[in-house]
């Protein structure tokens, strides 16, 4: 049901008041940033020298370092997640009951435990930095793709595997042709947004001294002093956007891959599986 | 000796602190969701503009990031002074609020049409709309994704104690640092957030029984 | 939807490229570190220490470094005159990283063969008794609860706990005066310990990093920052016309040197190397050069614990 369908095409009488709504509504909003913004210049957050410093090559390079090594650590624990979220989601799918129970307990017990807990624990017990977050981000990104990959088996309507069973086909061969190439198809979406949130989570790397984008961040907004203290809003502004960017770009694959699969009409229908995607992406 | 015996105090209130960190920014949260989905789905555009860069900017931006906007920003913006626990519950709960938002949308969106539009056709308002027919069944179709953001904003809520709020994760690196073995906190640390999300779990089981209906 | 990714996609490259590039970048430092005294006269340099050749020593620290062909020193990066990493030039300046540049030289390792890692306050005992690296300088205070995980070298400066206050703050003159003000420090930093204790009644604000509370002391957001003077007198260095030292250390915080417990090898030759700058001016040198920019002159160092 589109947004369309809740209201009327508006009455003379309801235009009016929606017009009246609108000026309200866009001047409450204006108001609000207007009051934002005038703060901030009155403290002199965007007064010249506090912005002087991303002119610098070495701070440039500061942050395009830290950049490089988030999507180093993103990259890693991208695919390390989707080949552990496919084992596991093989293992919850298995006729075996020890294996599946197995896999249950990992996948609820990591699924359960703060992220930045996990990345704690394993950076002050053996890890280096970097591998701790690495690891951290596979293990338990890895558990939820598991369950995604696992929802999206479970939603190939079961005369496919029904069909293909009568047709003489063994377990392995179900799973690799007729269920895993739909489930990916229609999960896609989801696995997407779950490896934003992959990228997001890299930033906790900060708490362990894994020197990523924030990590820089932090550095250059704590070690350089302007006429007007330290330039942690200048930092927090380019940052932000930048992070937001990489996420954007991340989510405009996603919604392209989910219409290319829309046209095709070969497979199972991709459903928009928002809620999953929504729920996913706040883990 | 026993982690958990000789630091009972620091665990209790360390769990204490981690559970009503996660209550008052859930009220929040959903409360701050439910009037950002009303706009998304509202006849008026400016307000819908809103919605979207609302859901958008908070979506995609690290948490992390978000605390330190609230523990460094905020403060120049209104007025210094403002507490620290004040601070976290805004975050997540602005955080959550993007994705609570979106939930209802996708619940709103999974009430049949036909709904709708007999609403409409018996005159009704587009906030009689929502708040007698949409709503109600679309709550429905939202407890279960609400209940796993309120689990996730159980996890993200450990981010707080980086910035000074006494909860699981401020007490874990307490501990960690007074000398105890880092394994030995963590199996109490991860118990208790263990116990917290399952009692999550299952409160959202019970309401998704309570408000199941025969369709 | 089309117009939307695209517009998500030009972004990312606009902020990636901008990134990048940098349409006209400056090199250099924007205003940093000041590099003159307190008096406006030129900052002394620091001193130049001469590198010892053929270092032997049965410590399997030393001989994983000799290996590896560098020294991994753990250190602060964001304390002015003391561990401070200038963000644009990527180099460190400060009081210990010139201890760590001294104990390098007598280890056979000069300034460029050692490697520095930052490591904060929370994660010492960690990255040293991990071998994460190979010794630590940085404002660490020798103590007994941390002698059970590691071992430390020195003393090498004996610093006290003070606090830090906005320059017209005259209500608070130590730290009996810190009746129900916020006070910042570093989580699980012995400071934060010791104005936790009730009858201060001071409440307390643990953050990460000390520029976390020095931007929060700032903001107003609390009302003083307490830890080692040494510390606390940089920043007021950083910032003359807004931040003040009160002045009255009420601690005594002697800094070590950590490294990994029982090498007493590597103990025994960091204690010598300390004595031996110590003895021959280099020590005095790189206080002037470094923490004496903020205007207080060198203390005698402390006698060295060997244990």
């Amino acid at each position: 049901m589109s947004a369309g369908v809740l209201f009327d095409a508006p009455g003379p009488k309801a235009r009016r008041r929606n017009r009246i709504y609108a000026v309200a509504g866009t001047a409450a909003i204006l108001a609000l940033i207007a009051f934002v913004v005038l703060r901030l210049q009155g403290k002199g957050q965007f007064a010249g020298y506090m912005w002087d410093l991303f002119q610098y090559a070495g701070i440039q390079q500061r942050i395009e370092d830290g950049l490089v090594a988030t999507l180093k650590a993103f990259a890693l624990a991208a695919v390390g997640s989707l080949v552990l979220g496919a084992l596991l989601a093989a293992g919850r799918l298995s006729d075996h009951r020890a294996v599946r129970w197995v896999a249950t307990a990992v996948v609820e017990f990591f699924r359960a435990l703060p992220l930045l807990i996990l990345i704690f624990v394993l950076y002050a017990s053996v890890f280096a930095p970097f591998w701790a977050l690495v690891l951290g981000l596979t293990l338990y990104n890895g558990c939820v793709q598991a369950e995604v990959f696992r929802a999206g088996v479970n939603a190939v309507p079961r005369g496919q595997t029904e069909a293909a069973y009568a047709l003489g086909m063994r377990k392995s061969q179900v799973m690799a042709t007729v269920l895993i190439p739909q489930a990916v198809r229609s999960m896609l979406p989801t696995i997407i947004s779950q490896l934003v949130v992959t990228l997001k989570d890299t930033s906790l790397g900060f708490i362990i001294t894994y020197e990523e984008l924030l990590y820089a961040g932090r550095l250059v907004a704590s070690n350089t002093v302007t006429r007007g203290g330290y330039p942690y809003v200048p930092v927090v502004i380019v940052i932000g956007t930048v992070y937001i960017a990489m996420c954007l770009a991340l989510s405009a694959l996603a919604q392209w891959i989910e219409r290319r699969g829309r046209r095709s009409r070969k497979g199972v229908v991709p459903v928009p599986a928002e809620a999953d995607a929504v729920v996913a992406q706040a883990e | 000796m026993n982690v958990l015996l000789d630091n009972f105090a620091l665990f209790r209130h360390g769990f204490i602190g981690t559970v009503v960190l996660t209550a008052v920014s859930a009220v929040l949260s959903l409360v701050l969701g439910t009037l950002v989905a009303a706009c998304r789905v509202s006849p008026v555009p400016p307000l819908r503009i809103f919605g979207t860069v609302w859901v958008t900017l908070l979506r995609n931006t690290p948490l992390t990031l978000l605390f330190m906007i609230a523990v460094f920003v905020a403060p120049q913006i209104l007025f210094p002074g403002i507490s620290y626990f004040t601070l976290a519950v805004s975050a997540l709960g602005c955080y959550t609020s993007a994705f609570v938002c979106e939930a209802l949308r996708s619940g709103v969106n999974s009430v049949p049409l036909g709904q709708a539009e007999a609403a409409r056709s018996l005159g009704m308002t587009f906030s009689q709309t929502l708040r007698l027919i949409v709503l109600p069944q679309a709550t429905r179709t939202v407890i279960p994704p609400i209940g796993s953001l309120m689990i996730a904003l159980t996890k993200n809520s450990a981010i707080a104690g980086s910035f000074n709020v006494a909860e699981l994760f401020a007490q874990q690196k307490r501990l960690s640092e007074i000398g105890y073995n880092i394994l030995e906190i963590f199996v109490w640390i991860a118990l208790a957030y263990l116990v917290i999300t399952f009692a999550i779990s299952a409160l959202f089981r019970l309401l998704e029984h309570r408000l199941a209906v025969a369709r | 939807m089309k117009f939307r990714a695209a517009a998500a996609a030009a972004t990312a490259v606009l902020a990636l490229t901008s990134v990048a590039t940098g349409c006209s970048s400056k090199s250099g430092t924007p205003d940093a570190n000041p590099a003159t005294g307190a008096n406006g006269s030129p900052a002394p340099k620091t001193p130049q220490y001469a590198v010892k050749s053929g270092v032997t020593l049965d410590s399997a620290t030393l001989k994983r470094a000799q290996s590896r062909g560098k020294l991994i020193v753990g250190a602060k990066a964001d304390q002015p005159f003391l561990g401070f990493e200038d963000p644009s030039a990527g180099t460190r300046t400060g009081f210990d990283i010139e201890i760590a540049k001294m104990l390098g030289a007598d280890l056979g390792f000069p300034a460029d063969k050692i490697e520095f890692k930052t490591v904060d306050s929370a994660n010492r005992e960690t990255a040293v008794s991990k071998g994460e690296v190979d010794f630590y300088v940085g404002t660490y205070t020798i103590n007994d609860q941390r002698k059970k995980q590691i071992s430390f070298a020195g003393p090498y400066y004996l610093a006290g706990q003070d606090l830090l206050v906005a320059k017209d703050n005259s209500s608070i003159t130590g730290p009996d005066s810190l009746k129900s003000k916020k006070v910042c420090s570093i989580t699980g930093s012995t400071p934060l310990n010791r104005i936790s204790d009730k009858k201060y009644g001071a409440s307390v604000v643990a953050l990460g990093k000390y520029s976390d509370c020095v931007k929060q002391l700032e903001d107003g957001q609390v009302d003083a920052v307490t830890t080692d003077d040494a510390i606390l007198k940089g920043y007021a260095a950083q910032m003359p016309e807004r931040l003040k030292v009160v002045g009255k250390p009420f601690s005594q915080e002697p800094y070590g040197v950590g490294l990994a417990k029982d090498d007493k090898a590597l103990r025994g030759a960091l204690d010598d190397a300390l004595k031996n700058h110590e003895d021959n001016g280099d020590w005095k040198k790189a206080y002037d050069a470094t923490l004496g920019l903020s205007g207080t002159p060198a203390q005698t160092p402390p006698p060295i614990e060997r244990y």
